[in-house]
């Protein structure tokens, strides 16, 4: 298994890098065409939310193996404000209302999705997607 | 998914082998198919690209790449659809909730239209949307008094109905059908005054009615003014009063005041909605309502609200804007 390549996200050119190293990473575990599509969109919006509500910050984006299945795993961390009420970021009328796709995209995007979160530390969001 | 793919390139190449009209239209109804089962835009675009490579074998790369773009930003349309049905689902839930909703409001307003022997009564309400606005309320003790309070929250859908139910236990404290109309409504005034949101207010008409003497003694919180049809000089008076609406002023105050019912005679109440045509005001809501009462007043008070209920409704080319109540008590 390659290592977990990481980049860091500070301007909107750090994005396409990231969505390519993510295509590229993905096209490598398996992923149909589609699934590649999905998988890079997740990343973009992700950085996108990066450098929209915490400026920078980094994505990490590795492959990932569990009971003999293979996936792709990438986490978006961010030292941020932090967000306040993280369950209400995955309802249809919070993610709307908002710029961006919105996390509840990305989690429509993928097989699941983790959020961690502190005021006044930062965000980590993890999204996982299962080769099926 | 196999399965699809399959059946996709073969209509697929049915079609291109002779562009039939028949084979686009087995096409659609596939699609229809597709979506019932969730396949999303923009894998219908990598199933086609798939079946077109596999149907030829000499497609040019750089048409191959136009499709891998297509699938890349139909990603975008596909969560669109899925964040439809997310809503479609909640949609759904909401429904069943206010149905749910409807039912407890019946249960919790149910009130039968009494029939003693020398009134006849009347009544209709029809909410705009599932929960009603717009409330009766009848206590008859078997003696000597009648009485009725119709009353409109400001407002329509749930809020409106729950305050409504607000306005229900107030009235079913004061317990007697022979409480002095003006003194109820003080009462209520208070309750809602403390109760509810403050921008929420409620209109009410109480009218009590003396069995024995055939007084109606009537009082009126910012309500639409009842109609008094007057049998022996054959014309109508409005029942005007200047009290405030119910949930304003703590301290309102209300007065009361007595008609006598003759033979012939009725008093018709009703809600603003009854009365309300927006944007159309070259009609004279008012008028219309004595032109339909006295045109029908040989039927019985219940026949001539729903005379008024129909012909209303069709002056509103059926698309009524309010809830909807009109009490007739007729002597």
């Amino acid at each position: 298994m390659r290592d977990a390549r990481i980049i860091e996200i500070v301007t909107e050119l750090d994005i396409v890098t990231a969505r390519k190293l993510g295509r590229d990473e993905a096209k490598e575990i398996g992923f149909n065409d589609v699934d590649q599509s999905r998988i890079t969109t997740a990343i973009g919006e992700l950085a996108n939310n990066i450098l929209l509500y915490a400026r920078a910050g980094k994505i990490v984006i590795e492959e990932i193996e569990e009971n003999g299945s293979k996936g792709i795993a990438i986490s978006s961390i961010d030292k941020g404000e932090g967000m306040k009420e993280i369950h209400r970021v995955l309802e249809d009328d919070y993610s709307s209302a908002n710029t961006g796709a919105g996390l509840l995209a990305v989690k429509r995007l993928v097989d699941s999705i983790d959020i961690q979160s502190k005021i006044g530390k930062g965000t980590t969001v993890k999204v996982v997607k299962w080769l099926s | 998914m196999e399965q699809i793919r399959k059946q996709y390139k073969k209509i697929l190449s049915d079609y291109i082998g002779n562009q039939s009209e028949s084979d686009l239209y087995i096409g659609q109804n596939f699609i229809k198919r597709m979506i019932q089962k969730n396949v999303t835009p923009e894998e219908v675009i990598s199933i086609h690209k798939r079946a077109l490579e596999e149907i030829y074998d000499d497609i040019p790369e750089s048409v191959l790449h136009g499709y891998d773009f297509l699938i890349e930003v139909m990603v975008h349309f596909g969560l669109k659809v899925q964040e439809h049905q997310a809503l479609l689902a909640k949609q759904e839930e909401l429904r069943i909730e206010m149905e749910i909703a409807t039912k407890i409001q019946n249960l919790l307003l149910e009130n039968e239209i009494p029939s003693p022997s020398c009134v006849d009564i009347g009544m209709i309400s029809v909410p705009l949307r599932k929960m009603n606005g717009d409330y009766v309320h009848f206590m008859h003790d078997d003696e000597r008094y009648l009485s009725v309070a119709v009353t409109d929250v400001v407002g329509k859908g749930v809020p409106a109905a729950l305050c409504m139910s607000m306005v229900k236990y107030g009235l079913d404290t004061l317990e007697y059908a022979n409480s002095n109309p003006s003194y109820v409504l003080e009462v209520l005034n208070r309750i809602i005054e403390k109760s509810i949101d403050d921008s929420m207010f409620v209109s009410l008409c109480y009218i009590r009615y003396n069995l024995q003497t055939n007084v109606l003694t009537w009082s009126s919180a910012g309500h639409e003014p009842s109609l008094y049809y007057e049998e022996k000089s054959q014309s109508f008076h409005d029942l005007e009063s200047k009290g405030l609406l119910l949930g304003i002023l703590p301290e309102a105050k209300y007065t009361q005041q007595d008609i006598e019912l003759n033979s012939g005679d009725f008093v018709i109440i009703m809600t603003d909605g009854v009365t309300d045509f927006r944007n159309r005001e070259e009609i004279d809501s008012r008028q219309i309502i004595k032109e339909l009462a006295l045109a029908n007043r040989h039927l019985t008070a219940q026949e001539m609200c729903e005379v008024i209920y129909s012909e209303l409704q069709k002056l509103h080319d059926f698309k009524l804007e309010d809830d909807f109540t009109v009490v007739i008590i007729k002597k």
